[in-house]
């Protein structure tokens, strides 16, 4: 039974984790992550789920024992934000190349120094080149559904990758909004019990994680890149079946589009911005500007062929970015739309706005600042600069 | 039955792996599986054992073993351990007693791994711990780690005319593991390999979070012949350099009795790492072994 109820994007990620049975949780507590721990702990103590949760001593630890926990065969779950997600760095890695299906939810949160708790993209986006499937959700209840497609995506034998289910800091973790929540019965219909086919097991012993020579490390390299590229298909077909089974979902799970069709100029979103987005769009399409919409949903796979069905016939594609790659191309985002679209026939002009950097509001102005920069370039036809910073003080 | 005899046959670590000619920390993990037999999950951390026993695409390992990185064994092991536990409550696998083992070289352990190791000790997992000590970091080309002691020659402690090669005393680490009140904790050299045996299944047995620390001499490093692997490991327990013990409980008694014990230049004398010592710091480092074997009660 699908039951509305209110509730912190932190508590719907915690309740997914519930209904997914995890056998094992290992997490540090960091802001604004910790509400979703803290959830689990009382889901533990109270007997509400049987797992074992490591109360660790770093997010280092955290993951490394995700990590032995998820070759053991287990369904582990953690979660963190910036500095811990920095912090666990190396073992992204190693959790990617051995091919273990953890999932983690990551509260966005900017990356010190200067320490700033609030959201901001920069910590996930920085780990990007990872391994790992990356996900960035609107809402409550898409961090809800994302994180319990995740493990089925993670667990797929075809994919096995670690899965990041990425939820704005504070503006979705600590916002209460009306979720639709499945039951126990419900989820047992999406999400079947997890069986890896190899794990470590006295009965069957298996050697993980041997080093690789420079014969052998390519083509693992290989082996990975290919993994997370046909991650797609599954995203796309998990996507379908949730929407099937409950009756929503996301786009075709990796892009979401609005009105792109006949637009010119199309903004490029990531997150929970994408909502404040969505009314600027609707306020200018009623002053009858040609304007549309596309999320990221996935950006690991990154989905370069949907883009380009979806921008072909723009002549201006916007890219808001929460993160910032120092000394390059602004947002992590430009730089991949770019490179996307560069080898269409006809392509249209791709530029980049900075913008809500270490948690700075997010406005509808800011959008419709963006869309006019955006129709500027349309009417010079001509990218004047790569990307700007929105909303700066002098 | 004798000890002896109860090892078997059966080797769980494969000949044909990479080690060095007269590596001390082959031989103890040798030991291991012969001590703790095929029950077991294995964790090692990054460094020599890893590096020299698993070429993809070929192991020395007839148990389950995983390599994942340098300073996390014990916090892989603490993964391990809770899934384990977490899957037989749940009933996903059938109770059973399986050993995991967390191994790690000095620098995976006295350095780098210390924190993680801290931690999983802490939180009492059931696992055993096993320090393969052979007192700096081999495996990247001898260089000095917090357990290389003191007047040692490695790579970042040269001596020279402003150095006598390391200044530090070795950290003591058995003691700080100790201190964090583990159902047992005991040292061990693989030239008394019943003792390490009946150390490491000990260790095994124990409910909750055990420590072996092996001294593994190492012929590459130390500068030793590399026939002299098991005398130089003697030396250093009949010197009182490295005494055997074991903390049951907390109670610390003395394994290995040395009832004459040798001048530790016997010790020093045998390899390279040492041969640019003066008498001056020999002296020192007599003084410093005289006074641990008095803290140990050793005459």
């Amino acid at each position: 039974m699908v039951k509305r109820v209110g509730i912190e994007g932190s508590g719907a990620v915690a309740l997914a984790a519930k209904l997914a049975d995890v056998d094992v949780i290992s997490a540090y507590p960091i802001t604004p992550q910790t509400h979703i721990v803290e959830t689990l702990s009382r889901y533990v103590a109270d007997g509400e789920l049987d797992a074992e949760f490591i109360k660790v001593e770093s997010e280092h630890t955290a993951l490394s024992a995700c990590v032995g926990a998820a070759a053991i065969g287990s369904r582990v779950f953690t979660a963190t934000s910036s500095q811990g997600l920095a912090l666990m760095h190396e073992m992204l890695y190693v959790a990617a190349g051995c091919r273990l299906p953890i999932v983690m939810a990551v509260a966005n949160r900017a990356l010190s120094a200067p320490l700033n708790i609030w959201c901001d993209h920069s910590d996930s986006m920085a780990e990007r080149d990872s391994g790992w499937i990356q996900f960035y959700v609107e809402s409550s209840q898409e961090a809800f559904d994302t994180t319990l497609q995740a493990f089925k995506i993670a667990e797929d034998m075809r994919v096995l990758l670690p899965v990041m289910v990425c939820l704005d800091g504070f503006i979705l973790s600590h916002v209460i909004e009306a979720v639709n929540v499945l039951d126990k019965d419900e989820v047992a219909k999406f999400l079947p019990k997890f069986s890896p086919k190899y794990v470590l097991d006295p009965k069957h012993p298996v050697t993980m994680g041997a080093w690789a020579s420079p014969d052998f490390y390519l083509e693992f390299k290989m082996q990975q890149d290919e993994a997370l590229r046909k991650a797609k298909k599954c995203i796309v077909e998990v996507n379908e079946q949730y929407g099937r089974l409950f009756g929503w979902k996301y786009g075709n799970g990796l892009i979401e589009t609005v009105q792109v069709e006949d637009a010119d100029v199309i903004l490029v979103t990531l997150g929970s911005m994408t909502g404040v987005a969505r009314v600027a769009v609707n306020k200018l399409r009623a002053d009858g500007k040609r304007i549309g919409l596309l999320r990221l949903r996935s950006f690991r796979p990154f989905p370069a062929e949907e883009i380009r069905e979806a921008a072909k016939n723009a002549k201006v594609i916007a890219v808001a970015s929460r993160d910032v790659s120092l000394g390059s191309f602004g947002g992590a985002a430009l730089s991949e739309v770019r490179s996307a679209l560069y080898e269409l026939n006809k392509k249209p002009h791709v530029v980049g706005y900075v913008l809500g950097l270490g948690g700075r509001d997010i406005k509808v102005e800011d959008f419709l600042t963006i869309a006019n920069k955006a129709y500027e370039v349309l009417s010079k036809d001509k990218v004047e600069k790569d990307f700007d910073f929105i909303g700066a003080k002098e | 039955m004798a000890l002896v005899k109860q090892l078997g046959k059966e080797e769980l670590f494969a000949q044909g792996h990479r080690g060095c000619a007269g590596c001390g920390e082959t031989i103890a993990t040798r030991l291991l599986g012969k001590a703790i037999g095929k029950d077991m999950i294995v964790i090692t951390a990054t460094g020599c054992l890893e590096i020299i026993s698993s070429v993809y695409p070929q192991t020395a390992w007839r148990v389950p073993w995983f390599h994942v990185a340098f300073e996390n064994a014990a916090a892989v092991a603490s993964g391990v351990e809770a899934a384990l536990k977490a899957q037989m409550r749940k009933g996903k696998r059938l109770p059973e007693k399986i050993h995991v083992i967390g191994l790690a070289g000095d620098g995976g352990t006295y350095d780098i791994g210390l924190q993680a190791l801290s931690g999983a000790l802490e939180r009492e997992h059931d696992f055993l711990f096993v320090c393969f000590d052979n007192e700096a970091y081999m495996n990247t080309g001898i260089q000095r780690s917090g357990s290389t002691p003191y007047g040692a020659w490695t790579t970042t402690t040269p001596p020279g005319k402003c150095s006598i090669g390391e200044d530090h005393w070795k950290k003591n680490l058995p003691a700080i593991v100790a201190a964090h009140n583990i159902p047992y904790v005991a040292t061990a050299c693989i030239t008394y390999p019943l003792d390490l045996v009946s150390k490491l299944r000990k260790g095994a047995a124990v409910n909750g979070p055990a420590y072996v620390q092996v001294l593994t001499p190492c012929p590459t490093g130390w500068r030793f012949d590399s026939n002299l692997t098991i005398e130089v490991g003697r030396l250093a327990v009949q010197t009182g350099y490295y005494p055997l013990y074991e903390i049951e409980d907390g109670k610390l008694h003395v394994t290995i009795k040395i009832p004459e014990r040798k001048p530790v230049i016997e010790f020093l004398k045998v390899q390279g790492r040492f041969r640019h010592l003066k008498e001056k710091e020999i002296a020192n480092f007599q003084r410093f072994v005289d006074a641990q074997c008095k803290q140990l009660g050793i005459p």
